[in-house]
């Protein structure tokens, strides 16, 4: 994917799981319909989480980066 | 058994350890008194013991459709694992050292391959967590020497297809673990070499079962002893094996009765929860399955919350989420199944469950759940 940067990057360091999916469903509805928003989460049980939630959710995982200071970056498509 | 209405906890963790059975209890007591000699000694009191130690064997071998010969009792189940997968990595020394094994193993599989200095290959589960002969046969490579698969998921329940599993890896023995389903379900058909623990089926804890099927390349992968066994090492916990296999025998006798049972029970719970609880997901196979055990995830749910929760309303129930782990790492199951990890419960029935309670439980959950939601602010 040649995606543009997320348009909307959601913060999760230093918190523990489930607050990052938590967080993800607040904020899902502030990005437009096809746009990307980006969760920043060093808790490990996200890497399995947000593709799960994406499924049950019936958005789009766009797949996992990383953030500017390394931390996994998890990007979702809203598509609903 | 336990009354609902009573206030007394309802244990429903069977999966990580049954009760008791009454048959082992009573054999235990009796052999305690009796088993307590060496068996390998040539008096009356070691013949004793030695004949017990015998009768185990051959009634442990009777109920699982095996000869007596290839049933060694060792210390644990994990014990059994390390020893059969490791013996028969070293048999095939000369094949090749690479082990191909599931995803969703149990962990005292992946801590032996991992132990180990020969390569290994995790090989990917579909969604219901199982292996399949195809993954297999693409995983095939001339250097393999062995293939590790479960009879069954210990914690999403779902059956692996073994004896296919085995015809797809064509002259590539296979070790199964059978920990989760022995005296449960009957033993799949093609492995050379297969482990199961006494405390899973209502025997005592500390006795694991080795089976190495007669013709299968085993070579001992620890230092030898000389006891009784050679696949064995340590004095003989006589006592025990005994007690295990009086459960085994009677859990093997109940079978039939109990698997409708459970599997009728465990249907209702996959119904309701799936009905009462909104946003859950409840993972591995809803047909080929261990027939005591369901396993859900509930979205935006703290697993640990959850067990707590419910173990303040009288339930004991396991999760396989991180924050329940000492490891803080989410279960390798559910990861690789790729279902949700958090929210998760593993609810297990032990033979004496009565509906009642599982009633009372699916009658509890939903609130619990609402609660933990309400706390988070959804």
């Amino acid at each position: 994917m040649t995606d543009p940067e997320p348009a909307f990057e959601l913060d999760c360091r230093g918190k523990r799981c489930p607050l990052p999916i938590i967080e993800l469903a607040r904020h899902i509805e502030g990005v437009a319909v096809g746009e990307l928003l980006a969760v920043v989460s060093d808790d490990v049980a996200a890497r399995a989480d947000v593709p799960a939630w994406c499924r049950m959710r019936g958005q789009e995982y766009g797949g996992e980066d990383a953030a500017g200071d390394g931390v996994p970056r998890y990007l979702v498509r809203r598509l609903v | 058994m336990t009354d609902a209405s009573s206030g007394a906890p309802t244990y429903l963790d069977s999966a990580s350890s049954e009760p008791l059975h009454p048959a082992a209890r009573a054999v235990l007591l009796a052999a305690l008194d009796q088993g307590y000699a060496d068996p390998r000694r040539l008096h009356g009191p070691a013949r004793s013991a030695r004949l017990l130690l015998d009768n185990a064997r051959e009634v442990t071998a009777q109920a699982l459709g095996v000869r007596a010969d290839e049933v060694s009792f060792v210390g644990s189940g994990t014990d059994a694992v390390h020893r059969g997968l490791l013996g028969l990595l070293a048999g095939r020394a000369r094949s090749g050292s690479r082990l191909l094994h599931s995803a969703v193993e149990h962990s005292s599989v992946l801590h032996a391959a991992a132990w180990r200095t020969g390569e290994a290959a995790s090989l990917p589960v579909d969604r219901h967590g199982r292996l399949t002969a195809d993954t297999v046969r693409a995983a095939l490579t001339p250097d393999v020497a062995a293939l590790a698969v479960q009879s069954a998921n210990h914690e999403v329940g779902t059956v692996q297809p073994v004896a296919e599993i085995a015809a797809a890896a064509g002259d590539v023995p296979v070790f199964m673990d059978a920990c989760a389903s022995a005296g449960r379900l009957p033993l799949p058909d093609g492995w050379a070499v297969a482990a199961a623990s006494a405390h899973k089926w209502g025997g005592p804890a500390g006795v694991g079962v080795l089976l190495v099927r007669k013709g299968a390349r085993w070579r001992n992968p620890f230092p030898a002893d000389d006891r009784v066994d050679e696949r064995a090492a340590g004095f003989e916990n006589v006592p025990s094996a005994l007690a295990a296999a009086a459960a085994l025998q009677a859990v093997v006798a109940e079978q039939e009765e109990r698997s409708v049972r459970e599997a009728a029970l465990i249907a209702k719970v996959r119904k309701t929860v799936a009905a009462s609880v909104p946003d859950v997901e409840i993972v591995g196979d809803p047909d080929e399955r261990l027939p005591h055990l369901v396993t859900f995830s509930c979205l935006y749910v703290d697993g640990e919350a959850l067990v707590h929760g419910l173990d303040r309303r009288g339930f004991g129930v396991a999760s396989g989420s991180a924050c329940t782990a000492s490891t803080l790492a989410p279960s390798h199951v559910l990861e690789a199944m790729g279902v949700l990890t958090h929210g998760n419960v593993r609810v297990s029935l032990t033979r004496d469950t009565a509906e009642a309670q599982v009633d009372a439980f699916l009658a509890a959950l939903p609130d619990v759940v609402r609660a933990i939601r309400a706390e988070a602010g959804l």
